[in-house]
């Protein structure tokens, strides 16, 4: 350092500064600037598009309308974003096999790449929340699932239950159970409001918050430990006390009846 | 005498019912026909069987005993936090099943012991035991009633008017102390039930609108429309740091100020005066339920429709929050909203009407 401070009068120090300077502006306009590539990647994109737009004519499109603008039977997909699509498609609820109070959860029909084409053309409609990545969605901190549980209690249970195992809503719709959604899913489900649930954007949630949602959701579904075994499916004091009403008095008249059926005499009658 | 006469209105008993069935009459086929007779059991008859059963009885009672020791032994030594695998209750506390286990085994154990007890070994021979009147016999009724006179008498209670009076104007009176002590139930509600944390809001001290999620103000921009926030005061006069969850009184304080925000296309606000009262189609509705207080926020964004999870009231959020369903009796009451210079969601007065569940001073 002093060797350094000692030349910085030397008459080809400002050369040398100038020189530093120009590398390093010159690096970091290599590692940010849009090469070749990205060219290459948004003839990709237009691709996809135009993929997407040709399912989305086949399959979306009687609803829809051909350019997502919406018609009687469906709502306009302007501005709903590529998350939204990855959703409803991706989870089987799109296409919907007829109206009803709630489109419900099915088998996917079409294929992963096939979603994110559909997921291209209709996030080319208009702007809108975006197919999260892995990284968007996986809580990297110890204390996520702590602060997920929170959360989860303050912005979902109340239609999720306390577990995630659903309930229901005014007629005939439904919070659905969370048991075995995508992590991504659920994430897009906050992000975007699907059907009647509301949205949580990031405005108001962010992106961490969701994430140790997320995380607090999986956990529940997968590893957290049920201290008192037989869950019942988590529905709450309903089940639990119709098990025990019927089950629990049921095997105790079962077996009074059995002793009294039971004679003791010597003599059998 | 009543006996008497009962029995001389119905002489067909007479004669016939005596005794048990085996005499009864064949002119009265509703005749009693008794006991059947007594059949003895094996272990009334071999004493090698009695004695088995002593000893299964016995046995019961002691496993309920070792099931017991076994129930102290397992809460002194497995280890609260350790979850194991049974069959077909899955991943299970190994605490909670081991005191569940034993304790159910000594308690059944007992009573299967004691079942079993009555039905071998003690006496089965049938007993019949006749009914009779509930009533004492004339004398003892004459008797009791001759001393209730004379003790009235003696006392003079029906003589001495004074003193009739004056215990009865006492014993009337005593209960009055109790009633006044009703009065220690606590301090009067006053205000209490028709304002919130909200109050101290005016136009020139607002108190900003705090995120539950994020603790920080939100501005207008930040609720799309279908959203849902929560939001509690932020800091006011009365609570320089705002609404906090350390706060000592923070359960007692969100009772009454939680806020959900929802925004709504402005065109599909119906009640004009609910517009009026929200911020360019953001509408902050009290949180908690006009029926008996439950935090309601089943919100489905394209109804509008909130839903209370505890009786199902149901309100439309579109409306002015107006009941559609259910046993609430209000709306729920919306707060004034606005924003401040930097753009920030305020509110500058407290909920019109009072929050939460009615009573009887409630004034709208």
């Amino acid at each position: 350092m002093k060797k350094l401070s000692a030349r910085r009068r030397h008459p080809l120090a400002a050369l040398v500064v100038l020189l530093f300077a120009l590398v390093a502006s010159g690096g970091l306009y290599a590692a940010f600037a849009p090469a070749e590539k990205a060219q290459a990647d948004s003839s990709a994109q237009s691709l996809a598009i135009d993929e997407g737009k040709r399912l989305f004519a086949v399959g979306c499109s009687s609803c829809h309308g051909l350019n997502g603008q919406g018609t009687t039977m469906g709502p306009s997909l302007v501005g709903v974003g590529s998350a939204a699509v990855d959703f409803q498609v991706g989870t089987g609820r799109m296409p919907a096999q007829q109206p009803g109070a709630q489109v419900p959860r099915k088998q996917p029909i079409y294929s992963q790449p096939e979603i994110d084409q559909l997921a291209a053309f209709v996030a080319s409609l208009g702007p809108g929340p975006v197919t999260p990545t892995k990284d968007q969605y996986t809580a990297t901190e110890t204390d996520a699932i702590a602060k997920g549980g929170e959360l989860f209690r303050t912005n979902c249970s109340q239609c999720h239950n306390f577990a995630g195992a659903g309930g229901a809503l005014t007629q005939g719709k439904y919070a659905p159970s969370l048991e075995n959604v995508d992590p991504k899913h659920i994430y897009e489900a906050m992000q975007t409001g699907p059907q009647n649930m509301p949205s949580f954007p990031d405005s108001t949630m962010p992106e961490k918050q969701k994430q140790e949602i997320v995380a607090f959701v999986r956990y529940q579904a997968n590893e957290a430990p049920n201290p008192g075994g037989l869950s019942l499916g988590s529905l709450g004091p309903v089940t639990e006390g119709l098990f025990g009403w019927i089950f629990g008095l049921g095997v105790l008249i079962a077996i009074a009846i059995w002793v009294a059926a039971h004679t003791t005499k010597a003599k059998k009658s | 005498m009543s006996q008497d006469m009962s029995d001389d209105k119905l002489p067909q008993a007479h004669g016939a019912g005596e005794g048990h069935g085996d005499v009864a009459a064949a002119d009265n086929p509703f005749a009693d026909p008794g006991l059947p007779p007594h059949e003895p059991r094996r272990t009334d008859i071999d004493e090698r069987a009695a004695k088995r059963a002593e000893r299964q009885v016995s046995l019961l009672f002691i496993v309920s005993m070792l099931a017991t020791v076994g129930f102290i032994a397992s809460y002194v030594a497995i280890d609260p936090s350790k979850i194991v695998y049974v069959f077909p209750l899955g991943h299970i506390n190994a605490l909670n099943f081991a005191l569940g286990m034993t304790l159910g085994v000594a308690l059944f154990c007992i009573g299967a012991g004691a079942v079993h007890w009555a039905r071998t070994l003690m006496s089965d021979v049938e007993i019949a035991d006749d009914r009779h009147a509930i009533e004492a016999d004339d004398d003892v009724r004459a008797d009791v009633i001759q001393k209730f006179k004379t003790g009235a008498a003696e006392s003079g209670f029906g003589r001495r008017k004074m003193i009739r009076n004056t215990l009865i104007g006492s014993m009337a009176l005593v209960p009055l102390s109790g009633v006044v002590l009703l009065r220690d139930l606590g301090p009067l509600p006053e205000e209490k039930l028709d304002v919130t944390g909200w109050k101290e809001a005016t136009p020139t001290n607002p108190i900003r609108l705090i995120n539950m999620n994020t603790n920080l103000p939100m501005k207008a921009e930040d609720i799309g429309v279908g959203s849902l926030t929560f939001a509690k005061p932020g800091p006011s006069a009365l609570r320089p740091g705002g609404l906090q969850e350390s706060d000592e009184d923070f359960q007692e304080a969100i009772a009454t100020d939680a806020l959900m925000l929802v925004r709504l296309q402005p065109t599909d606000i119906k009640d004009p005066q609910s517009a009026a009262l929200g911020f360019e189609g953001v509408l902050a509705y009290s949180k908690i339920c006009t029926h008996v207080g439950c935090p309601i926020s089943l919100y489905e964004q394209q109804t509008h429709h909130a839903l209370c999870p505890c009786h199902q009231s149901t309100f439309d959020l579109s409306d002015g929050a107006r009941v559609i369903f259910g046993p609430a009796g209000h709306p729920l009451p919306q707060l004034k909203i606005t924003t401040d210079a930097s753009g920030y969601l305020i509110a500058t007065q407290d909920f019109t009407l009072p929050v939460g569940p009615s009573f009887w001073e409630r004034n709208a």
